[in-house]
């Protein structure tokens, strides 16, 4: 049936679904919106077309080591760090002490993950707007990054590299030398970044002023990470509520300060994750500095865990914000219940909020700043 | 009118038709493997390298024998003749105009005194095919594609025409031909040749608003919004496939084409050598012609690799807010120019 559309009333308006093939819904999201010529009404996001029963999987799975593959697939993009989440939750359970050169490489993974992660989410962003080179230029830097986890883990993208108590084997010799080698060579080409992308105008144009997140709006609906703190909120578990080693780092939170437009807007979440790079950057080579050469890189555990009866909420900062795991034991070989709190269902669950008013081509923009992974929003 | 009917030599016709179907078509073969090179190259990457052989040379052809082959499909709810019709009334257009484009000192198409004039009426049917594209796909986010490229190609139109004319208060002369030769032999500052671009500092700017327009005109980023990929899809191209979306692609590159074309002849003294005498002739007219006018498409492809895209909104605000009344003071000045030198 086809619906005319006139000039007044109801019949003015026009629904149209953005996505789930849409090329720029970052995967397998469903946006409905109600459109006004281009001036976009509502938005309606629809989700779940990638849902995969995590959290009943967990419970199934008759052992807590086997969980850690699908925490892999929650947020593919950024898999060490939902790895590292978990495996925390679970020793913090077992009130386990891991080796101190588990601890560093953990947290080298963590971080070379994180700008891996950003990479992918800054450059798509600039995909979004038309930008294709940019995003293209960081995937030669991606690769850098994935590269040495293949040589580590075997794999490229979800790696099952950390386990309950240590890491599943020991970095390969030359880790520390491409790590380090990694370091230098990645420091210009943020620079370089700036001069293709940030700082261009037509960039700037697009994505300053656009979708802005007041920083009461953003506590109210719980954002985190790079969102929360583009609204110019410090708040960085890192640094709040140290987890693993991360007190004996030395790194700043970078923060929106509205510098291009307002503050919270899409350009201002930008820049967080810019600015973010360089600090785990810092973090990586102090954690090499660090890093013992010789050691077990697995404590001791019975081979099945049985944690005791009782629950726990750990939380740890993504490249997305905060991700918790919610675990309870009923001192059986797999958990009663494992509730993952993602970071992206949160953010996505703002947009309506942030969108009103805004064009086809802002809602584009705003999807791309708030860096959403599908798998992670429906687990 | 019935006697100049029956004087036309069918022969003629076919040859004056055929000359720049086989320039367009092995032009449009070429650039688009160029287009992917040039991406491929300016994104630090290799492009097509396998068909061929040499730097995948015939990508462009196994392309089109692709596109050949595939299923013709035609939405069920659409407007079937409008649908099947605009691919090849846009393609259409852009072939019409290049019948008064001079390509060679001894070649035009059709000699007319109003050639300028008769370009850009005949690229204007463009804008036409797009919305019959978009509204007969029965698609939305044709629908809003083809709106777009309606208001885009409508306003940029007028700086277009305006820059247009500040050429032809310079040179009092429509007709493309009488431009060009007005333009030869190497007279600027003793070495520089008679190009218009030289002759006349309100005519480089003029040829920045140009360029900037025809890049709107031709949709290319950063102002490629009807068919802006991570916003609508693929635009008003969205339904279609097959033959009918490879003429899309075929008008499109042709189009980037003639506009280029129209700049070359316009600023940069068309088939004129730029070394005088040196080089010059039927055939090296030729070949400077369509170096420079590849020159410009060359700009426009590196220019689409390296920004983003303009918003809806803000693409209005540069072409009625900043280029049409930039252009329009620049008319002034550069006629006031003409009167006092």
């Amino acid at each position: 049936m086809i619906e005319a559309i006139t000039d007044s009333g109801e019949r003015r308006e026009m629904t149209i679904n953005m996505g789930p093939q849409h090329p720029s819904t970052h995967g397998v999201l469903r946006l409905e919106l109600v459109l006004d010529g281009e001036v976009v009404k509502h938005v309606k996001p629809h989700i779940g077309y990638l849902h995969r029963c995590f959290e009943k999987y967990a419970e199934q799975m008759d052992d807590y080591a086997k969980v850690i593959p699908y925490t892999d697939r929650m947020d593919y993009v950024s898999a060490m760090n939902q790895e590292h989440g978990y495996v925390l939750a679970v020793e913090r359970m077992l009130e386990l002490e891991v080796p101190e050169r588990v601890e560093y490489i953990r947290v080298i993974m963590a971080e070379l993950q994180r700008i891996a992660s950003h990479l992918l989410g800054i450059g798509a962003f600039g995909l979004d707007l038309g930008a294709f080179t940019p995003f293209l230029y960081l995937f030669i830097e991606r690769e850098k990054i994935l590269d040495i986890f293949e040589k580590a883990s075997g794999a490229r993208l979800l790696y099952n590299y950390m386990a309950v108590a240590g890491l599943m084997r020991d970095v390969h010799p030359e880790f520390k030398d491409e790590v380090a080698d990694f370091v230098k060579t990645f420091r210009p080409k943020i620079k370089e970044l700036d001069d293709l992308l940030s700082y261009n105008k037509i960039f700037v144009r697009r994505t300053a002023n656009i979708g802005v997140l007041p920083v009461k709006v953003a506590l109210n609906y719980a954002a985190s990470g790079p969102v929360l703190r583009g609204s110019g909120f410090k708040w960085d578990l890192r640094k709040n509520d140290p987890y693993s080693i991360y007190d004996r780092f030395d790194f700043d939170i970078p923060v929106g300060s509205g510098e291009m437009g307002s503050l919270g807007d899409c350009w201002d979440r930008y820049i967080v994750r810019v600015k973010e790079m360089e600090q785990s950057l810092r973090i990586i080579e102090q954690a090499l500095d660090g890093m013992p050469d010789e050691g077990d890189v697995m404590a001791a555990i019975p081979k099945r865990i049985r944690p005791k009866e009782g629950e726990l909420y750990v939380r740890t900062e993504s490249p997305r914000g905060e991700l918790g795991y919610y675990i309870v034991s009923d001192k059986s070989a797999s958990p009663f219940r494992v509730k993952a709190r993602a970071p992206s269902f949160v953010h996505l669950s703002m947009l309506p909020a942030i969108s009103k008013g805004a064009l086809i081509a802002d809602i584009v923009a705003i999807v791309g700043s708030i860096d959403i992974v599908l798998g992670e929003v429906d687990r | 009118m019935t006697q100049y009917l029956l004087n036309i030599n069918p022969i003629a016709i076919l040859v004056h038709a055929a000359i720049p179907l086989t320039i367009i078509l092995v032009y449009a073969l070429v650039a688009i493997w160029a287009e992917r090179k040039v991406a491929g190259f300016i994104q630090d990457r290799l492009g097509p390298m396998r068909v061929g052989g040499w730097h995948g040379w015939a990508q462009s052809i196994a392309d089109l024998l692709k596109l050949i082959q595939k299923e013709d499909i035609i939405p069920a709810d659409s407007s079937r003749f409008l649908f099947k019709f605009a691919p090849f009334m846009m393609f259409a257009a852009s072939y019409a105009a290049f019948a008064v484009i001079p390509f060679s000192s001894s070649y035009i198409g059709s000699n007319i005194n109003i050639g300028v004039f008769y370009l850009l009426a005949v690229t204007s049917v463009l804008t036409l095919s797009i919305i019959m594209a978009g509204w007969a796909s029965n698609n939305k986010w044709s629908l809003l594609g083809g709106m777009r490229s309606a208001a885009q190609l409508v306003s940029y139109e007028v700086p277009t025409i305006a820059t247009v004319l500040t050429v032809i208060v310079v040179t009092g002369s429509l007709n493309l031909m009488t431009i060009t030769e007005m333009q030869s032999g190497n007279d600027i500052l003793g070495f520089l040749p008679n190009w218009l671009i030289f002759q006349n500092p309100f005519l480089l700017v003029a040829f920045v608003i140009f360029f900037i327009s025809i890049l709107a005109e031709s949709h290319r980023v950063p102002f490629d919004l009807p068919e802006s990929e991570s916003e609508l899809v693929a635009g008003y191209q969205t339904e279609y496939s097959g033959m009918r979306w490879a003429m899309f692609m075929l008008a499109e590159y042709a189009d980037m084409l003639l506009l280029s074309l129209l700049g070359a002849t316009l600023f940069f003294g068309g088939w004129n050598s730029p070394f005088g005498e040196f080089m010059s002739g039927p055939f090296w007219s030729f070949f400077w012609f369509m170096l420079k006018g590849l020159l410009l498409v060359f700009v426009m492809m590196w220019i689409r690799w390296t920004l983003p895209r303009y918003r809806v909104d803000q693409l209005m605000y540069i072409c009625w807010s900043i280029l049409i009344p930039l252009s329009f003071i620049n008319l002034v000045l550069v006629a006031l120019w003409e009167v006092i030198f």
